[in-house]
């Protein structure tokens, strides 16, 4: 559909651009940049802030340049006297209320208002000091999300994350005038309340009012103690994003890099979420199997369609929301706490240390996982089966304050074992590559055959689309598999809450037919997930899931059933998937949590 | 020119409101507008916007529903207007209601009335009733329902007021869309004030003529006005717009009248020294009805605080120069009242407020400046010591 063009000038330079365009965006086309905070491109307009007001020719208010739409023949200045000093008079007010203990804050350099307060030059206060909670000490009641109402400016960019992009609404707007602030329900603490840990309201923050938990200290401690032993993990996600940290491109593939840097860190073992990622499909693609054997075979009651649990912030938001459905979620653990039992029981044994005075340490794209790590069904190996989880901007963090210098690194490579993954594994990074890497792995099982796309490519289950919807026909099977003969597997992939919930509420109504859902708390999965770096878009989440498919492209091994090291836990440990071991170590089960 | 303030009754006199409804039924919807148009009546909530434009707006879009709005969430501090229209001549605002539904195309109407009114409930709902089932037995699909506010004062705006009428906390809305193509449920939507409903609805009666005569060249016809303060004789008065304060405060005051503020905490204060140049209407200084009379025995600065106070505690919240504005200019005054700020801290004051009116989200924001800088500029040695 052609749109109208509109004709206007911002700052006297004539511009034609399409209608609905904001004045904003209209701006940016002429290389104008108007300072936002409230505005978020992930986000619906608020135009709140005030931040980016603009003059127009003719009117005497100043329009919000992020909420107003260009009209034919608008003559708009965006730095005229007016508009500075009004916009002067913003930071200056939110500097006010703000607690600015800018050199002793966790934000301390990558914060918008303190970037803004940088570019006016904001000195003296001439206003009254507000800060009304700076004594107040701050929410640390969830293991995953700090709260600081003394760093918040009202923007309400977290309050509309969680509404709109997650369907969660655990934080909202609460009072009004000077009481007015960002709370949750009954302002209960954040451990308290319906939030997922997804740390999406993180990633979109300007101040440090919500932040991860860190864990830097307590991971440096463990280091430096000369009885631990420290094995780290990396999530797939984690190594298309980390580079960002160090001001490299998104989408940069800096797996060796990182775990070099991990080295240098004097981490005792570097090893791969990868590996458990792989070991993921086995269990959960039998299961699936098993399910639908269970179905169409022995015509049992079994929970159709199977949900995928590899993200913390879904299973949380299943147990609150959803919890009739808690028997369709797969009982496999996620990836990360799959790792945790196996590292301290059969790596353990291999490399002959002390499960006692053995750290695992995660670094994840995500903030649901320090949760996760917390949960008291976690401990199948008899001990605290992940010790510390970081965060992708954690371990960036820590790699400044080492003092390496990150993009000069020479690439390294995994310890093993432990260390070994495919692409298979690299792709549950981003949206849909949970399904990709289950269904080369299982129709493989089933058929003896390669999936039937170009290159081991399934194309219809990746892409930023909210839901995604696929069929594959399941055709000559191997003899053991013929109740899947003719079979049409219907799948679906979800990312983001909100998508999920669409995905659900079909599932509720009955007016969806799947088999098998993939579902990721975050937009564009674990890529985008609430511990990556700062700042998030579609266009950075997009690059970032071009650098994993790379990554996929580039190993040798691109199927799960295929990793020599699966293969092995398997022979020696394991024995089957679902089977004892398996049972006891790499399931979990789930429990029904209420919405208040 | 000495001229004798008129005192009018086309708000509270009882007149066959079926009658006038039939009527206007036989008319076309154009015709009616048009003569709301060239009657020059303003939205009488205070804001001014011209009644018969909004009703056109609302009337060209296109839309499968389209709703009538009356705004009786009368919470500007002095003005007790509508409270009063709505117990005296209800049947005349759900007239006026149905009228605007005509005319724009809306089959419902809403009447948003201030928590602190729901004494008025059970009578209303009575007359509601008995209305929608005039209207049913007219054949006129119009259906009018009731909602109750909170308690927000903001919400008198009506991008809040739809909002909470949505559900939602009410917080202004961007603007654009305006409601009248977009509004209540994302639809086209007329919001108008109580008193405006029953003018439009006096000029179907008796057309434009008579209430064009009355007025001046912006502000036509009669107004409510809600008198209170330091008055021998407070009350509710509908009078002939285009008086100027002088004229007022002859009627009005005490003998010993200092200031007025004209349109309540958002709106002026006018000293002494300007009662004689200032009209009360567009030209001059508009209002919602609200004239507070205060003598030498007030506080200016008592009075700026509270309004202030007021203020800080009656915005959303949501844009900055608003909820953070208010709060400095109350401490403001508080500093350099204590002198723990300067005197010409005022001046920093005042041009934060000049800020606050061109760079707010709504007319909240917008209008704090209005009280703050009338009674700075005109009291402020009374800031001060």
């Amino acid at each position: 559909m052609s749109k109208y063009k509109v004709n206007l000038k911002i700052n006297n330079i004539s511009v034609s651009v399409d209608e609905g365009t904001s004045i904003l965006d209209a701006a940016r086309t002429l290389n104008f940049t108007i300072p936002t905070l409230c505005h978020h491109e992930d986000l619906c307009v608020a135009g709140n802030c005030r931040v980016c007001v603009v003059e127009q020719k003719g009117n005497r208010l100043l329009p919000a340049a992020c909420a107003t739409p260009v009209s034919e023949g608008m003559e708009i200045m965006t730095n005229s006297l007016k508009v500075r000093q009004a916009r002067k008079h913003v930071v200056e007010l939110l500097l006010s209320e703000h607690n600015a203990d800018c050199t002793k804050c966790f934000k301390n350099g990558s914060c918008e208002l303190q970037d803004m307060s940088n570019d006016y030059r904001i000195g003296d206060h001439v206003f009254l000091d507000l800060v009304k909670d700076r004594e107040k000490i701050k929410d640390i009641s969830s293991p995953s999300i700090e709260k600081d109402d003394s760093k918040c400016i009202r923007c309400q960019r977290c309050v509309r994350t969680c509404t709109d992009l997650q369907a969660v609404s655990a934080l909202a707007v609460t009072h009004k005038g000077n009481h007015m602030k960002v709370s949750t329900f009954l302002d209960k603490p954040m451990n308290d309340v319906v939030c997922t840990n997804c740390g999406q309201c993180i990633n979109r923050c300007p101040t440090a009012a919500l932040t991860e938990r860190n864990y830097i200290d307590e991971v440096f401690d463990a280091i430096y103690d000369p009885k631990k032993f420290v094995v780290v993990q990396t999530a797939p996600a984690t190594r298309v994003a980390i580079g960002e940290e160090f001001g490299m491109e998104p989408g940069s593939r800096v797996t060796g890099k990182m775990v070099a840097a991990l080295r240098r860190l004097g981490v005792d073992k570097v090893l791969d979420t990868d590996f458990t990622a792989d070991l993921t499909i086995m269990e959960e693609g039998t299961e699936l199997l098993t399910r639908l054997k269970e179905a169409l075979v022995e015509g049992k009651e079994v929970a159709l369609p199977m949900l995928t649990s590899c993200s913390p912030g879904w299973i949380k938001f299943q147990e609150h929301l959803y919890p009739e459905f808690l028997d369709n979620l797969s009982t496999c653990k996620s990836p990360q706490q799959m790792f945790g039992p196996l590292a301290k029981t059969y790596y353990a044994e291999k490399v002959n240390k002390n499960p006692a005075e053995m750290i695992v340490v995660s670094i994840m794209p995500c903030t649901a996982k320090k949760f996760e790590a917390e949960r008291p069904e976690m401990r199948g190996s008899g001990y605290k089966d992940v010790d510390y989880v970081l965060t992708t901007r954690e371990l960036g963090m820590m790699i400044h304050q080492a003092g390496i210098d990150f993009e000069k690194l020479e690439d390294e490579r995994y310890d093993s074992i432990l260390g070994e993954s495919t692409g298979a594994a690299v792709i549950f990074g981003a949206t849909g590559g949970v399904m990709e890497a289950a269904l080369r792995t299982a129709y493989e099982i089933v058929t003896g055959r390669e999936v039937p796309f170009t290159n081991l490519n399934i194309k219809p289950v990746r892409g930023m689309e909210g839901v995604k919807e696929a069929s594959v026909k399941i055709k000559d099977v191997k003899p053991e598999w013929s109740f899947l003969e003719g079979v049409e597997l219907n799948v679906a992939i979800a990312h983001g809450l909100a998508n999920a919930k669409i995905v659900m509420d079909k599932i509720k109504d009955g007016s969806a037919n799947y088999h098998f859902i993939e579902v990721m708390a975050c937009p564009s999965g674990c890529i985008g997930g609430g511990g990556q770096p700062i700042p998030t878009s579609m266009e950075i989440r997009k690059r970032r899931a071009a650098g994993i498919y790379e990554e996929d492209e580039a190993l040798v091994i691109r199927k799960s059933h295929e990793n020599p090291e699966v293969q092995e836990i398997y022979q020696s440990f394991l024995h089957e998937p679902l089977g004892h071991r398996s049972h006891d170590l790499l399931h979990t089960h789930y429990a029904p949590r209420k919405r208040h | 020119m000495e001229k004798k303030i008129k005192k009018v009754d086309l708000i509270f006199g009882k007149v066959d409101y079926l009658d006038i409804l039939d009527k206007s039924f036989q008319r076309t919807r154009d015709e009616i507008i048009l003569d709301v148009i060239d009657s020059g009546l303003r939205g009488r909530g205070g804001a001014g916007f011209p009644t018969g434009l909004k009703w056109k707006f609302a009337k060209n879009e296109e839309a499968d529903q389209k709703y009538v709005i009356c705004n009786a969430d009368e919470g500007e501090p002095g003005t007790f207007k509508d409270r009063e229209i709505l117990t005296e001549a209800p049947e005349k605002v759900l007239a006026g209601m149905a009228l605007c539904g005509y005319c724009i195309g809306a089959t419902e109407g809403y009447i948003y009335l201030r928590m602190e009114y729901n004494f008025l409930l059970p009578q209303l709902n009575q007359q509601i009733d008995a209305f929608n089932k005039q209207m049913k037995e007219r054949n006129f699909e119009f259906t009018i329902y009731i909602r109750s506010g909170s308690g927000a004062y903001v919400c008198g705006e009506e991008t809040a007021l739809m909002e909470s009428m949505e559900g939602r906390r009410g917080e202004p809305r961007n603007k654009p869309p305006f409601p009248t193509s977009q509004g209540y449920l994302g639809k086209p939507t007329s919001v108008n004030n109580v008193e405006t409903l029953v003018f439009a609805l006096m000029i179907a009666k008796e057309g434009p003529t008579k209430f064009k005569e009355m007025g001046t060249f912006d502000s036509r016809g009669s107004k409510v006005f809600s008198v209170s303060g330091d008055t021998p004789t407070p009350g509710i008065y509908e009078l002939e717009l285009g008086m100027t304060l002088e004229q007022f405060v002859e009627e009005f005051g005490d003998g010993d009248t200092k200031a007025v503020q004209v349109g309540g905490a958002s709106g002026f204060c006018v000293a002494r020294k300007d009662f004689k140049d200032t009209l009360i209407g567009f030209e001059g200084i508009p209002t919602g009805g609200s004239m507070m009379i205060f003598n030498s025995s007030r506080s200016m600065y008592n009075i700026l605080h509270d309004y202030l106070e007021f203020m800080e505690e009656e915005s959303c919240g949501q844009c900055t120069p608003c909820r953070v504005g208010c709060q400095q200019l109350l401490k403001g005054i508080e500093a350099v009242k204590k002198g723990i700020k300067q005197p010409p801290y005022l001046e920093d004051l005042q041009k934060l407020s000049d800020t606050m009116r061109i760079a707010s989200k709504c007319g909240l924001g917008q209008s704090v400046p209005n009280p703050f800088n009338s009674i700075i500029n005109n009291f402020r040695e009374e800031i001060i010591y």
